[in-house]
């Protein structure tokens, strides 16, 4: 699904990301762990393709094609969708529009009203975009234009951060629902179709409540320098610290 | 409080009055709003008024200096051209340059010296007119000096509607139209007035405003200049007089290249407990925006907020002039005022839903100029909308 070669990203003439090798497979969701500053967010920004990620080196590959330097918008189309951890405020732009937009240019036709249930955000579609949302409305906001788009790999950046447990629930629900893992679809589907993949940021492992992982990375000073189990991984950085699990790594490496 | 001649006001900005023809062929009364000429009409309804004419309690339209059509259908409310409204209501003349001095700059002096009507909208004591009057000042003789006075008068607890549009015929290119207007909202009234202008692209426009509210009075204005205009200067003055009394102003300009637009609200808040909001979004395309907002707070417990947001699309002059006045303690004045340009983080936000640049900027502008009206017709928001949305093709 997802391939990252050699991926070398600078951020204001600052080399950010330095030989990034990773591969998200269709279907699996990978859990990317790391301290601030690692360049967590810099790589999914920079699959995404936001300006001001420049790639200076390697080659990011989605479903066979070559998307280094494609367009974002064009990115969408082919089916990567992200949430962001601060989206913009627009003024004026109202919610359901947004929403309509989204389902409009992956080429799908929803009922706004019904999907917004969903994430108990139907008093919300007449607001402006992100306009005085909490946390928590944030992230049903962005999970409803997920919804709406059915990306075939899902970006997100801490969906747990500024979300109290209550609404936990339901975005924990609304990505599980995104990845044909809730529990609204029969065990057959489930097992059946294992088609979307996510690529998942956490700085606490809250989410891994809610979700399966299928892998955990550790992304670390730029570098990729664990890939294990989701869970074992949350363990030991919590026991023995990031630099531990570094070292841990660099010796399994000699 | 009287208004003293500005120098903005005066300044005729290269304006030869000498060269506008101050007469007109007069143009004959139409009974009934369908007999108007189908161009005329259509330009009329890209200004919000609408010859169908069922959802008007009253219409007023004036074609150069002759008053076509001038009805009310709804008993509260008065209708009809200011000389009419002169011969049936003696006392009139007191309301008439009560507050607006004719010699304060030349463009007022030229309305005083050589009048051609103009609409007189009055609804009575504790009438509540659900639907809104209309008001069509037309401009149709190429080089024509319109020259209008205009006087609303909401008498004592009524509430009234007006929708003005003002529009210029199809091919026409040069004009000026000067408009004095005095507005009288009384003790627990409310005036909601909107005007909507689609002058040509070399027509100078200089209306001269001045609004009195009384005790619990709210008057509300929504202005929205989105197609070309050669200039536009304007300032009108509010003067919320008796206590409580409330005033907001929506403004929603668009300058094209060519176009001058010097857009103004002055709010004098000099009774306890009033208040006063400004909002206006303007976007420089090519043209020249002078966004002013004045608030001078004269008593204790007033409360003015001041909000002015440009955007310079392409190339053009955004000149956001926001000013607070406070002379006593207790007030309480604030502004916000921005230029800019459109944010390429909310460009990118859209673009990772899979719009592609162009529409998302429009898809910005057009949020942007989405002010929320209030008290429009159901009708008119869209046709609001849909002014903005062709609009946007010629700025972007």
């Amino acid at each position: 699904m997802l391939l990252i070669e050699e991926l070398q990203v600078e951020v204001g003439g600052r080399t950010i990301l330095n030989n990034v090798n990773m591969e998200i497979p269709r279907g699996e969701t990978h859990i990317l762990f790391g301290p601030n500053g690692s360049g967590k967010t810099s790589l999914m920004m920079t699959i995404m393709g936001f300006s001001g990620y420049a790639v200076t080196h390697g080659k990011i590959t989605f479903k066979n094609h070559d998307i280094t330097y494609m367009p974002i918008h064009e990115r969408a189309r082919l089916g990567i969708g992200v949430s962001v951890q601060r989206p913009p405020t627009i003024q004026g732009l109202k919610t359901r529009n947004l929403v309509e937009v989204c389902a409009k240019h992956c080429g799908r036709d929803v009922d706004v009203e019904l999907l917004a249930a969903e994430v108990n955000f139907t008093g919300f579609l007449d607001r402006d975009v992100n306009h005085k949302f909490s946390g928590g409305e944030i992230k049903r906001s962005e999970m409803l234009q997920l919804l709406a788009q059915d990306p075939d790999l899902i970006l997100l950046d801490e969906p747990e951060s500024g979300v109290d447990l209550e609404n936990m629930a339901v975005i924990g629900e609304s990505i599980n629902t995104l990845l044909h893992r809730g529990v609204k679809k029969s065990h057959r589907q489930k097992i059946g179709d294992k088609s979307k993949s996510a690529l998942i940021i956490t700085h606490t492992g809250h989410i891994l409540d809610y979700i399966t992982a299928d892998k955990g990375q550790v992304l670390y000073n730029g570098h990729l320098c664990c890939s294990r189990n989701a869970r074992e991984i949350l363990k030991w950085i919590g026991e023995f610290g990031y630099e531990e699990c570094v070292r841990c790594a660099m010796d399994l490496q000699m | 409080m009287r208004n003293g001649p500005t120098d903005v006001e005066n300044d005729a900005g290269g304006i030869d009055l000498k060269q506008y023809q101050s007469d007109a062929e007069k143009h004959a009364y139409v009974e009934d709003l369908s007999q108007i000429a189908a161009v005329d009409a259509a330009k009329f309804l890209d200004v919000g008024i609408d010859t169908a004419q069922s959802i008007r309690s009253g219409t007023f339209i004036q074609k150069d200096r002759s008053v076509i059509h001038s009805h009310a259908h709804q008993a509260g409310v008065e209708v009809m051209s200011i000389t009419q409204a002169q011969s049936r209501h003696t006392w009139l003349s007191d309301y008439l340059w009560r507050y607006i001095e004719p010699d304060r700059d030349v463009f007022t002096a030229q309305a005083k010296a050589n009048p051609h009507e103009g609409y007189f909208i009055r609804a009575a004591q504790g009438a509540h007119i659900e639907q809104p009057v209309q008001s069509c000042l037309y401009i149709a003789r190429e080089g024509f000096s319109q020259n209008v006075h205009n006087v609303v008068i909401a008498e004592e607890g009524s509430r009234l509607q007006v929708i003005t549009g003002c529009a210029t015929a199809p091919h026409l290119v040069s004009g000026l139209h000067v408009g004095v207007s005095e507005f009288y909202v009384k003790k627990g009234a409310q005036l909601h007035f909107t005007m909507i202008h689609d002058w040509g692209a070399q027509v100078n426009v200089r209306p001269r405003t001045y609004v009195h509210v009384e005790a619990g009075g709210v008057f509300v204005s929504n202005y929205i200049s989105l197609k070309p205009v050669g200039s536009l200067q304007m300032n009108p003055t509010t003067h919320l007089a008796g206590e409580g009394a409330v005033a907001r102003f929506n403004s929603v300009l668009v300058a094209g290249k060519g176009c001058h637009l010097d857009v103004g609200s002055r709010v004098i808040l000099s009774a306890p407990g009033t208040r006063a909001e400004i909002i206006s979004r303007a976007i420089a395309a090519g043209g020249t925006i002078i966004a002013r907002g004045e608030l001078i707070g004269q008593s204790t417990g007033i409360k003015a907020h001041l909000e002015c947001k440009g955007l310079i699309l392409k190339e053009g002059l955004m000149h956001a002039i926001p000013e607070l006045r406070g002379y006593i303690p207790g007030v309480e004045m604030s502004h916000e005022a921005a230029v800019g340009k459109i944010d390429q983080g909310e460009i990118e936000y859209l673009m990772a839903r899979g719009v592609d640049e162009e529409e998302a900027v429009s898809m910005i502008v057009r949020g942007f100029l989405n002010v929320d009206i209030e008290g429009l017709p159901p009708g008119l928001r869209q046709k609001i909308d849909s002014i903005i949305k062709d609009t946007q093709k010629d700025m972007m």
